[in-house]
């Protein structure tokens, strides 16, 4: 799914912007998507004789504009059963479309459209990655791993519901917006994980995932530039995204942030991600996202594993917890306290929501890891064997095989 | 766009709490329907009996077969509704969650059928 010709690059970036400016002046979302294939097409041809046009976001917006109504007089035609078409409303090819250089932005309204809660969450992230970043439906089918009939169902599914249902194609009033806001970023983040920590997949498709996600968190932010946890989240994206490179050794093996070799962590992306949760912090609005970026952050700032600030982390964790309870953030904050304060601390509160936990396998992997450096080698490997039934991604099951054996062999 | 709002719930179950006692009000439900009323939306709504009266009609082979009870048995049951013109899918979700009933059961948001849908 790489764009790798300036064509291909072009359309990528102005496809968001072009899009949302097609459904406000058309009112109807499928049909901008179609008239705007066309007006791709038409691209493709033009500028690969006569070059990229200065403006191309106001070119494609033009030339969709009259593909539509080509496409809605075409419609009326056949239902009257085949009259000819009036010459004079067909644009020649070769003509220069008008050139307006302002697009509105309406991405904000297109967001907005696509991550409403009454569509299903796997339509709205595949919706968001279809129109926003412009990912064909191929390229959405590969990076989630279903069939191409299958998505195109489900983004016509979408696209079908959005109309008639009624869904608004706005930017949600202020009483709702908290919400639904929250509710985008949201579809932003699952995209970043997806290509994160994807449990399959290859990974270039899921780098780009990632570079997408980022992508949308800056448009996101330029469009709401007071939303704090917008920036927050964009500031978590790119601290998370500086270790990519250290997060998986040779073999495909996860190598855990303590022994990563932190020369190999992004520099420019982590001082762009603490610049960003800055100015996050400054407008005095914490949130569960904020929260985690200044996690992140906090990891990024450390020289070496040993450095690590965990009375820091460990308080974080409990603000985290406070925010958004869950046993993904209690298993997170009694790994921090087991290195802050020692890990029979952590095992005291791991073993408080053992039950909430048991289908979670980085409950387990958290428990194992902890036994092991106290010492308990059975039950050790007894969490390590549990979390390997539980676990479908490749390069954490390396892991825990590793540290599995390892606990075998040391028993024997 | 016209959105009927239908109402789901467990016929067995009465409110329990004070709080949703105090939901299900008589009072409430007439509040509600003022409010429509007031905002120009409600086009009509109604009460069903309980699902004990349900009759069920099939016509297969030009036959008509009448069978006691709903046409599903579900651990829900359809209990009433509401018409309303609305502006959007979000004006009538915004109706939706005012219902008191919305705290015991649930309640479904469909738009009538358009022809050009």
């Amino acid at each position: 799914m790489s764009a790798t010709t300036p064509i291909e690059k072009t359309f990528r970036e102005e496809h968001g912007r072009v899009l949302a400016a097609l459904i406000g002046h058309l009112g109807d979302f499928e049909l901008a998507e179609d008239a705007l294939q066309d007006a791709l097409v038409n691209a493709l041809e033009r500028w690969q004789m006569d070059g990229v046009p200065r403006n191309p976001g106001a070119w494609l917006l033009t030339v969709a504009k009259r593909r539509a109504i080509d496409r809605l007089r075409r419609s009326a035609t056949l239902e009257r059963n085949a009259l000819p078409l009036d010459p004079e409303i067909i644009p020649a090819p070769q003509e220069e479309p008008d050139m307006d250089d302002s697009i509105p932005d309406e991405r904000l309204k297109l967001m907005f459209t696509c991550c409403h809660p009454a569509l299903a969450l796997e339509a709205q992230v595949a919706l968001t990655l279809h129109t926003l970043g412009g990912l064909s439906t191929p390229e959405v089918a590969r990076a989630f791993l279903v069939s191409e009939p299958t998505m195109a169902q489900r983004l016509a599914r979408a696209r079908k519901k959005i109309r008639d249902a009624g869904i608004p194609y706005r930017v949600p009033p202020a009483d709702l917006l908290p919400e639904r806001l929250d509710a985008l970023l949201a579809v932003i983040y699952l995209i970043f994980n997806e290509g994160y920590a994807a449990s399959s997949g290859d990974t270039l498709t899921r780098q780009e995932l990632c570079g997408e996600a980022i992508r949308l968190g800056r448009v996101l932010l330029h469009l709401l530039p007071q939303s704090a946890e917008a920036r927050g989240l964009l500031a978590l994206m790119l601290l998370h995204d500086s270790r990519r490179e250290a997060r998986l050794n040779e073999a495909g093996e996860l190598v855990l942030l303590n022994e990563q070799d932190r020369s190999r962590w992004d520099k420019a992306k982590i001082e762009e991600g603490i610049a960003i949760l800055d100015e996050a912090l400054a407008l005095y609005n914490p949130g569960p996202y904020q929260v985690q970026a200044a996690i992140s952050a906090l990891h990024a700032e450390a020289r070496t594993g040993d450095a690590t600030d965990w009375h820091q982390i460990a308080a974080l964790y409990d603000s985290l917890a406070r925010m958004t309870p869950s046993v993904v953030v209690e298993v997170n904050r009694a790994v921090a306290i087991a290195m802050a304060r020692g890990a029979q601390e952590g095992l005291q509160l791991l073993l408080h929501f053992e039950s909430q936990a048991d289908g979670y396998y980085p409950y387990h992997a958290a428990r194992a890891d902890l036994l092991r450096r106290t010492n308990q080698r059975d039950a050790a490997a007894d969490a390590y064997e549990r979390a390997l039934t539980l676990c479908g991604n490749s390069a954490e099951r390396a892991y825990l095989q590793r540290r599995l054996d390892e606990m075998l062999k040391d028993t024997i | 766009m016209k959105y009927m709002l239908l109402m789901y719930g467990d016929e067995s179950i009465q409110p329990q709490t004070p709080e949703e006692q105090q939901a299900h009000t008589q009072e409430n439900w007439f509040a509600l329907m003022e409010e429509m009323k007031a905002a120009g939306v409600l086009v009509t709504q109604n009460g069903l009996s309980p699902v004990a009266t349900a009759t069920t009609v099939r016509v297969r082979e030009g036959k008509a077969l009448i069978t006691d009870g709903p046409f599903a048995e579900t651990h829900e049951q359809l209990g009433g509704f509401f018409l309303l013109n609305c502006k959007d899918l979000d004006e009538a979700l915004r109706w939706a969650a005012k219902i008191p009933s919305a705290t015991l059961g649930s309640i479904e948001v469909r738009p009538l059928w358009s022809p050009d849908a």
